[in-house]
């Protein structure tokens, strides 16, 4: 056969996988690892900048932008909370506390670049400009939403605005953030992909699988590990015994970087210098962002059963928000009747917002079926048609749908 | 026309897909340079460069995780996992995942252009391990298009129309008759339409039922059986999701008896979908119980591979049992 005999004239290659291994004649357990890893640091905790040489270059437009973009994910989660215990929407996932790893990430992006996020970054969504009344759609899984109100409140996904739709199960995306980078290249697109997971999320078997093929495959994304100290109630003692999450990245042969998630300056600069690495060498980037859930993990558990007020209260004084505030000020760029006034207009849209999106039907019974498929098979179409006859048949029972 | 065998089909209808579709990409364990372990991949990566037919680590949840967000991306993914009994770590990516993608997304994003290739079944002295037969638990994921071809001419037409379906497909091939089913394949592109079943050998007493390798061990079953007079449909199912029950029913409402036969074992096996549908549709049309010709409800034993094996003996005892009722 024609296949075979090419096959045939391709000679094996020759390897020597023991190529740049050192012998030692001492039996010697390396026990602490072979590098410390450092945190990335720009601004101490009164905002100032402790080495503008090293400071990334942002105007003023970007550094406001970046703050009220924190500012109103802040105050977003705030009011959803709100909702949420009132009993408006079922469920709602804050990111107090770790505005500044979310936002400043994306503020180091393109806006081609691919978010994949686990399920706490609607900062990013926020800074990419996703409307009050494009949230609210999805909270309150009316018809208006592009999901179509499949998914529980907080799983968004935008396509226009390269947002991937969340999931639930925790880290698939990472080896997903792999591929969909591999599929940038492969194109010849100038973007990557960025995506997003906890410290937690790093104990699942897709974090590895995802990082090792990202190396091997040489794909241009970013890891972003936001390692909040928190996983639901599970804290990083019990998660891990190694130096963190950075330490796998250079197992895997990733590049990596640990940064003071609490800091918008350093995120801001290891995020635009990992893309640009990521995109001129084709390579993975994991980067370790050190903050705190200064939140509940979601509006279905109370902290106080796991960690202490005082805890709390430590990490209050490193919030990010107050921080960058503080450089603002600094630089002579924080006005603050300005601000007062865009939190005011934004608790008010925010407010209104809400009341419009709660009072929006959801999609018609028939969309059920809508979306499994290209196009619905036999098979559900014959189960419609039985629902359909079924709830006109008992439409008080069914008044979401019934008679629509 | 040429003559190839399953494997030569499959490699063919890669070829054919690659040579059209530049944004196609072949990826697996050892599917690179080596062109896999049953040598399905031969040459794409010599004729297609490495970014488009490459060796991936050994996760089959890296795999099909790293899949999903190529084919989301709008490539073409063709991914494979050297044996369907290693699917498993891969389950989660394609239940929570694959298959929900376009759903949960509200249609704004998809994993249409992903196709999963897997070797399955038994009859190769592999064990539990090398022999599985995994097709039911797939068939209970909406979102996903389960497909078995039969021979090499099924093979490419189904794998072809498998990888161009906008849908995530996950293709099932037997591998005791890849290199044994030899037949004549059109050179050109063509493709087989997916969710149809294919009959073929019309009958009056008795419609059998199988996919993948099976059908030859109906069709055997079925030629003793004629020797007794006994006239046997033949269908080959072809795609499990979606199952076309049309044909089925059909081909019931004229023999009025059914006999569905897998590899795989009884209990929860896709016999019994095809079962409650068949009874719920042609209950008055049915002469006898449907029958049953399947694994055992144990592991795929090795020693005992023979006696495990829903063969034509057994296949011709449940058809004589079942005209006999």
């Amino acid at each position: 056969m024609k296949q075979k005999t090419q096959a045939s004239t391709q000679q094996p290659q020759d390897r020597d996988h023991l190529l740049g291994i050192k012998a030692t004649n001492e039996v010697n357990i390396i026990k602490n690892g072979l590098v410390d890893i450092p945190m990335l640091q720009l601004l101490d905790e009164q905002g100032k900048e402790i080495n503008k040489s090293h400071s990334p270059k942002l105007t003023k437009t970007e550094a406001l932008k970046i703050f009220q973009s924190m500012t109103f994910t802040r105050l977003l989660d705030d009011r959803m909370v709100g909702a949420q215990r009132q009993g408006r929407i079922s469920f709602y996932l804050a990111s107090k506390g770790e505005e500044g790893s979310i936002v400043a990430s994306a503020a180091a992006l393109e806006s081609q670049d691919m978010i994949m996020s686990q399920y706490r970054e609607q900062g990013t969504l926020v800074y990419r400009g996703y409307t009050t009344d494009q949230f609210m759609n999805q909270m309150f899984s009316n018809k208006l939403d592009p999901n179509k109100g499949r998914q529980m409140p907080i799983h968004y996904g935008d396509k226009k605005l390269n947002f991937m739709t969340i999931s639930s199960p925790l880290g698939t995306q990472i080896p997903q953030a792999a591929g969909y980078a591999y599929g940038q290249k492969m194109a010849g697109q100038p973007a990557i992909t960025i995506c997003y997971f906890g410290e937690g999320a790093s104990s699942e078997g897709d974090f590895h699988a995802g990082l090792n093929m990202a190396a091997v495959l040489k794909c241009p994304v970013i890891f972003f590990c936001r390692n909040n100290g928190y996983a639901i109630s599970t804290p990083v003692e019990e998660q891990f015994a190694g130096d963190g999450i950075a330490s796998r990245g250079i197992g895997y042969g990733v590049p990596t970087i640990r940064v003071d998630g609490n800091d918008v300056l350093a995120v801001y600069a290891a995020t635009q210098e990992a893309r640009a690495l990521a995109l001129s060498e084709n390579c993975p980037v994991l980067i370790e962002a050190m903050t705190y859930r200064l939140a509940a993990h979601s509006t279905s558990d109370d902290p106080s059963g796991y960690r202490s007020k005082d805890e709390e209260a430590r990490w209050q004084l490193k919030d990010p928000i107050l921080r960058f505030q503080r450089y603002l000020d600094l630089k002579g760029w924080y006005d603050e009747k300005a601000m007062n006034s865009y939190i005011e207009k934004s608790r008010d849209a925010i407010l209104v917002s809400l009341k419009k999106a709660e009072q929006v039907a959801i999609n018609p019974l028939s969309d059920i079926i809508e979306d499994v498929y290209d196009t619905p098979p036999w098979h559900l179409k014959k189960q419609l048609d039985e629902l359909e006859a079924h709830v006109a048949k008992y439409p008080d029972e069914y008044p979401k749908t019934a008679g629509r | 026309m040429a003559k190839m065998n399953l494997l030569q089909a499959v490699n063919n209808a890669l070829i054919t897909v690659m040579e059209k579709d530049e944004r196609a990409m072949v990826f697996g364990e050892d599917v690179g340079h080596f062109g896999g372990v049953f040598r399905a991949t031969s040459n794409l990566q010599q004729k297609f460069g490495k970014g488009r037919c490459f060796n991936t680590p050994l996760t089959e949840q890296g795999i099909i995780g790293f899949a999903n967000g190529l084919a989301s991306q709008g490539a073409t993914a063709i991914a494979e996992i050297q044996f369907s009994d290693y699917i498993f770590p891969a389950f989660d990516q394609i239940i929570n995942e694959t298959a929900k993608w376009r759903y949960r997304s509200g249609g704004q994003f998809s994993c249409g252009s992903l196709t999963i290739r897997t070797p399955y079944g038994g009859g190769i002295a592999g064990g539990h391990y090398h022999s599985q037969s995994p097709e039911a638990f797939f068939a209970h994921i909406p979102g996903m298009k389960v497909v078995i071809p039969r021979n090499p001419k099924q093979a490419k037409g189904l794998l072809i129309a498998s990888i161009r379906d906008d849908n995530p497909v996950l293709f099932m091939e037997p591998k005791k008759i890849y290199r044994a089913s030899v037949g004549e394949v059109p050179e050109d592109d063509y493709e087989l339409p997916l969710g149809k079943a294919d009959v073929v050998t019309t009958g009056s007493d008795i419609t059998l039922l199988a996919w993948g390798a099976q059908v030859e061990v109906i069709e055997k079953a079925a030629q003793m059986a004629k020797k007794d007079g006994i006239s046997c449909e033949i269908i080959d199912l072809q795609s499990i999701l979606p199952w076309d029950a049309e044909a089925v029913c059909q081909s019931v409402y004229k023999t009025g008896r059914l006999l569905i036969n897998h590899e795989a074992p009884l209990t929860g096996g896709f016999a019994s979908e095809i079962a409650a549908t068949v009874q719920q549709e042609c209950f008055l049309y049915l002469e006898a119980p449907i029958a049953r010709v399947c694994g055992l409800d144990t592991p795929y034993p090795l020693a005992h591979e023979k006696e495990y094996m829903p063969d034509h003996l057994k296949t011709y005892e449940a058809i004589k049992r079942t005209l006999d009722y």
